[in-house]
């Protein structure tokens, strides 16, 4: 995996270069997922096929918040869409806690870039959706959804229902929703690109709140560099089509972050420049295609 | 209010109108009724207790009609919305016999179960299972994939996904496939009765009663109970019910 080499880890805000990060090997903290040599590809009527993911493979340790940074189409949600078991890749391997995934489960609960709560429940029912599928009887239930309704803020809003609800509240109940399952890892896939800028940055900092009150693995999927940022302890960046990890940042600033923090904003500057070549690469491919199928 | 008042307006005009014709008496009244006999009509009615009961007797068969129709018709929309091959099988099958006006069952009806309650409940089935198993398997084939993924990340499975999802998410279709069947079903009767006495003086027997005793006024009245019967179930059951069902589903709502 030669993209694997390139790795640059930051310590400060002028994004000091440390000496590479030694790849697959975190001595003494517990690895919760290993994604290993993930491949997919999507077949089409006749015949045609696209390839949305090429070898993967990366390790994430318990506790960890990792964003998957990369251009539209390169394939990040598919690569989360694998993790939760909702789809089946082609080849590799992906190991939670050392057992390899056979399907979905609620140790790895996806949100969603729409909140997908169910219209025909309140927000409490939303939140106990999972708890139910489960068995959790419901005398039992009601503290811990009171619990993570309250860490988003939104335990007067129990009884509503979706359609009374903004959309930032709502992303906040799927937030809940899946925070009440106590998953191991929490997926998210571009959950906040929906928003307006100023509910997204209010989440982004309830989000480094949230990880660092409840310590879940997250795994956040963006397409906004400032964001992967402000929120990843490490942001892994994915190249254009078909998908391939190709450069990991360490990002080590001192949380809360806001995406306006000024060494923050300095440090993004540069692996911008690094993702518009990704992008660029991808519309020349592309066009290349379209070239050749005239 | 105001397209009430409007509404009002018009149906008093057209009443008004209707009673001025018929006294003019250029049609005789076994003809042309005028709006005071057909009330009158409708008045005896419901004093010798021959239209509660005519109600009541035909509002039993849509009951039973109706009530097997829904169970059958959700369980077979949901195969069909479900598996492929049922769906271009039996799907077809269903979209096919939708062109049949479903009294052309009555024939066939009565051969199978002979002069009897069945054979007209039989019938109203036809009528309203069709429509009913449509509008399910689509509600459910159009059950978005969201909530199918949202649903299994949380730990759903088989049956719970039956139970918990797919059927809550085609709820809306259900409910207009029930409609649209409740009125079907009503056709259905009516037609039903007209043709097929059953030795129970239903609603349809009234009116072909009316026919044979040339009593137009007893035609008329029976004719708008019918009318206003079909209309209280749709206004009382089902518009509530589907102007919940829009709003809390965020659909867009149409008034």
């Amino acid at each position: 995996m030669p993209s694997l080499s390139a790795r640059i880890a930051w310590e400060t805000a002028a994004a000091v270069r440390a000496p590479p990060v030694p790849a697959l090997f975190h001595t003494g903290e517990a690895l919760k997922l290993s994604v290993q040599s993930l491949t997919k590809v999507f077949l089409h009527s006749h015949r045609e096929s696209t390839p949305a993911l090429r070898n993967i493979s990366f390790d994430v340790k318990a506790g960890e918040f990792i964003c998957l940074l990369g251009p539209s189409g390169c394939g990040k949600s598919t690569l989360l869409h694998l993790i939760a078991g909702l789809e089946k890749a082609d080849s590799g391997r992906i190991l939670v806690d050392n057992k390899e995934i056979t399907g979905s489960g609620r140790d790895r609960v996806v949100i969603f870039q729409e909140p997908a709560l169910f219209p025909w429940l309140n927000v409490m029912d939303n939140v106990s959706f999972g708890l139910d599928c489960a068995g959790v009887p419901k005398k039992d239930q009601s503290k811990k959804i009171l619990e993570y309704l309250r860490l988003v803020g939104l335990s007067s809003f129990r009884k509503a229902y979706t359609h009374e609800l903004s959309g930032g509240m709502k992303q906040r109940v799927a937030l809940a929703r899946a925070l009440a399952l106590e998953p191991d890892i929490l997926l998210m896939d571009e959950p906040f690109a929906a928003l307006d800028a100023q509910t997204r940055d209010m989440l982004h900092t309830e989000m480094q709140e949230i990880w660092q009150k409840t310590g879940t693995t997250i795994l956040f999927v963006t397409h906004n560099v400032r964001e992967a940022f402000v929120l990843g302890d490490r942001v892994l960046l994915l190249s254009a089509r078909p998908g391939r990890l190709k450069k990991e940042f360490r990002c080590e600033l001192p949380r809360p972050r806001h995406i306006e923090d000024f060494a923050l904003v300095e440090a993004v500057r540069e692996v911008l420049s690094d993702l518009r070549e990704e992008v660029l690469a991808a519309n020349k491919k592309d066009l290349d295609h379209e070239e050749l199928a005239d | 209010m105001k397209n009430w008042l409007t509404r009002i307006g018009f149906f008093g005009l057209l009443i008004i109108l209707w009673e001025v014709v018929a006294r003019l008496e250029i049609w005789p009244g076994y003809i042309f009724p005028s709006f005071t006999s057909v009330l009158a009509s409708m008045w005896y009615g419901f004093a010798d207790g021959s239209y509660p009961l005519a109600i009541l007797i035909s509002l039993r068969r849509l009951a039973v009609g109706y009530g097997i129709s829904l169970l059958l018709g959700i369980t077979l929309g949901l195969f069909v919305g479900r598996i492929p091959i049922v769906q271009k099988t039996v799907g077809s099958v269903i979209l096919g016999l939708q062109a049949l006006p479903s009294v052309c069952w009555l024939p066939l009806a009565l051969l199978w179960f002979g002069l009897s309650e069945k054979a007209i409940i039989f019938v109203v089935i036809m009528g309203a299972v069709l429509s009913i198993s449509l509008s399910t398997a689509d509600g459910i084939r159009n059950t978005p994939p969201l909530f199918l993924q949202a649903a299994k990340t949380m730990g759903a499975a088989g049956f719970q996904l039956y139970s918990r999802v797919i059927l809550p998410a085609a709820l809306p279709s259900i409910v207009s496939g029930m409609k649209l069947g409740w009125s079907f079903a009503w056709r259905s009767l009516m037609a039903g009765e007209l043709l097929y006495y059953g030795g129970m003086a239903s609603l349809g027997h009234l009116l072909t009663m009316g026919r044979e005793l040339n009593d137009m006024a007893q035609v008329i009245s029976v004719m708008l109970m019918i009318v206003l019967i079909g209309l209280l179930v749709d206004f009382l059951v089902f518009a509530p019910v589907e102007v919940r069902i829009r709003e809390r589903w965020g659909l867009h709502t149409s008034r």
